[in-house]
């Protein structure tokens, strides 16, 4: 109780929260104002033109095909997996970042992240000379257990953690900086092993912003491309995902393009509008 | 938990911050290529017939390596001018060129893609085939699979590659196949030709559909297989001059240049067959 008191009242001095009301009287000043609205307008200019140039009439039929929805379903599969693979990683990951000290934690935490704005296309070709079947871990993989992953829906997924799992350690690892450390302490000294009260106490407590992570690397994984084609390479129904269908559709079909595009569009919106209560609360 | 919410903003905002930097950097430098080419503009309105100014040439990805030979010798055949290329996908070249990008000449890999131009009345010449592609079977350095014919590529076991069937050399790859009556699975349908000849060159796949010049571009890396029902798929490169073209004298020059002797010798040195 008296906790989340003095969590409020930090928050409050923090974004001047008592003060918001009178701030906001004035009007909002035209130089922070146009910009504003051009940054609005920009971002969603284009969203409008796919809705503009759709091709209503024959999107019932281009949205039938076998292609479309067996593209779909690997997207939707693919990026599932590849969430629950970041889940499993990424969050005691997360947890060794934040509550550990070992030398050169600065240096991994800028690793971690280094996905986020590395190109995926060089993520693909990364993933390509390390777990390819002449690469530097799978060659050994192919030769021990022969699994090869390029070119198989297990490599759609590789693919999409590598780029998505960083989204999630960021929001998790926020989360538990941000969360009392003297939780888990009161559960260690009541005789919870580390783990348990990891379990127990941790777990519980930064949930919204797992939660949050998690959403993030969804949506990162289900738009994932360039790591995708250059990974897992173009195979209908095995490692064929929208973004990709998207893509080669461009080039002969614009019309199929577009409506595959509205297929990924209505998808995304739904995630994050169905979402958005946890989300708020995680931010 | 401000705080760290914070950092992780600020973080994400760092990141947002850098990768609009980055547009911006390739922007100034996707721009900078172009720009020459409205001097070129000045030097064309001047009526003198001699060649100057910027050249910007849209060509296929195929030919890369023998246009930049030809543009090296242009340059120095005609001391002023620079040539200035933009190598890519036909259909994105294509509809970069539909949508207004500044360009002279345009050079595609099959006349399905120079269509789109002429479609739109883009060009101002009409199209001239100036040289044919064959496709061959690329694998890998020292033939391990012992592939003789394209009716080894279907054995089982064997990861191969293809070009998409939206691109032309996956349409060629498909005309090939059908007219042998073979049944191909590949592993990847890929988005270009390159990538196709990559994933040979990393050994992620035993054999690859892809032009006989990309073979040989490609030096030792891969082997090249011949196979006759690759003479029932080959493409057709036209090339011609675009109606907005800012530098229309040196583009004529530079397109009689490709379509000399002498642009011939360095084609079909490339591996190019003649019309």
């Amino acid at each position: 109780m008296t906790r989340i008191d003095a969590s409020d009242a930090a928050a409050d001095t923090l974004v001047g929260g008592p003060r918001r009301g009178r701030v906001r009287r004035p009007g909002v000043p035209l130089p922070l104002l146009l910009p504003a609205l051009v940054g609005l307008a920009f971002l969603l200019l284009p969203l409008v033109a796919l809705l503009v140039r759709a091709p209503w009439h024959t999107l019932p039929d281009q949205l039938t095909s076998a292609e479309v929805w067996q593209a779909l379903r690997l997207s939707l599969v693919s990026a599932t997996a590849a969430t629950a693979v970041s889940l499993v990683l990424g969050v005691p990951l997360a947890w060794l970042l934040a509550r550990t000290d070992f030398p050169g934690r600065g240096f991994v935490r800028a690793l971690v992240t280094l996905p986020l704005v590395l190109p995926p296309v060089v993520g693909g070709v990364a993933l390509l000379l390390a777990l390819g079947r002449n690469g530097v871990v799978g060659r050994w993989l192919d030769s021990w257990f022969g699994i090869t992953l390029p070119f198989t829906t297990a490599g759609v997924v590789v693919a999409e953690a590598f780029v998505a799992m960083p989204f999630l350690v960021i929001s998790v690892e926020g989360t538990l900086r941000a969360a009392d450390p003297r939780y888990e302490e009161a559960a260690t000294t009541l005789g919870a092993s580390r783990f348990t009260a990891f379990r127990r106490v941790t777990l519980p407590l930064i949930a919204p912003g797992v939660a949050a992570g998690a959403v993030l690397a969804w949506a990162r994984a289900l738009g994932e491309f360039g790591a995708t084609i250059t990974f897992a390479g173009n195979f209908p129904g095995r490692t064929q995902t929208m973004p990709l269908a998207v893509y080669l559709a461009l080039q002969n079909d614009p019309a199929a393009a577009i409506a595959l595009s509205l297929v990924l569009l209505a998808v995304s919106i739904a995630v994050l509008a169905g979402l958005r209560d946890r989300w708020m609360t995680a931010s | 938990m401000t705080r760290s919410a914070r950092r992780t903003r600020r973080t994400l905002l760092a990141a947002g911050a850098g990768a609009a930097a980055l547009l911006a950097l390739s922007a100034c430098s996707s721009s900078s290529g172009s720009s020459g080419s409205g001097s070129g503009t000045k030097a064309d309105s001047s009526a003198s017939a001699k060649p100057s100014g910027t050249v910007t040439v849209f060509a296929a990805a195929s030919l890369k390596e023998s246009f930049t030979t030809l543009g090296k010798q242009f340059e120095k055949e005609h001391p002023g001018t620079k040539v200035s290329f933009n190598f890519g996908g036909s259909d994105i070249l294509a509809a970069s060129i539909t949508g207004g990008a500044p360009a002279d000449v345009f050079a595609a890999a099959s006349p399905k893609t120079m269509a789109i131009v002429t479609d739109k009345k883009d060009t101002a010449t009409s199209p001239v085939t100036f040289v044919r592609n064959q496709l061959e079977i690329a694998t890998l350095p020292g033939n391990p699979d012992k592939v003789s014919s394209l009716k080894d590529l279907t054995k089982s076991g064997l990861k191969v590659v293809l070009c998409d069937k939206t691109v032309p050399c996956g349409a060629a790859a498909q005309k090939a196949l059908a007219t042998s009556g073979l049944k191909l699975t590949p592993v990847s349908y890929e988005q270009d030709v390159k990538s196709a000849l990559t994933k040979v060159e990393l050994k992620e796949a035993d054999a690859a559909v892809v032009y006989r010049t990309d073979v040989r571009a490609a030096g030792d890396k891969v082997q090249g297989v011949q196979f006759p029902e690759s003479a029932e798929a080959v493409n057709d490169y036209p090339i011609a001059l675009l109606k907005d073209a800012p530098n229309a004298e040196a583009a004529k020059a530079f397109i009689a240049l490709v379509t000399s002797a002498e642009g011939r010798k360095v084609l079909t040195e490339a591996g190019f067959l003649q019309p």
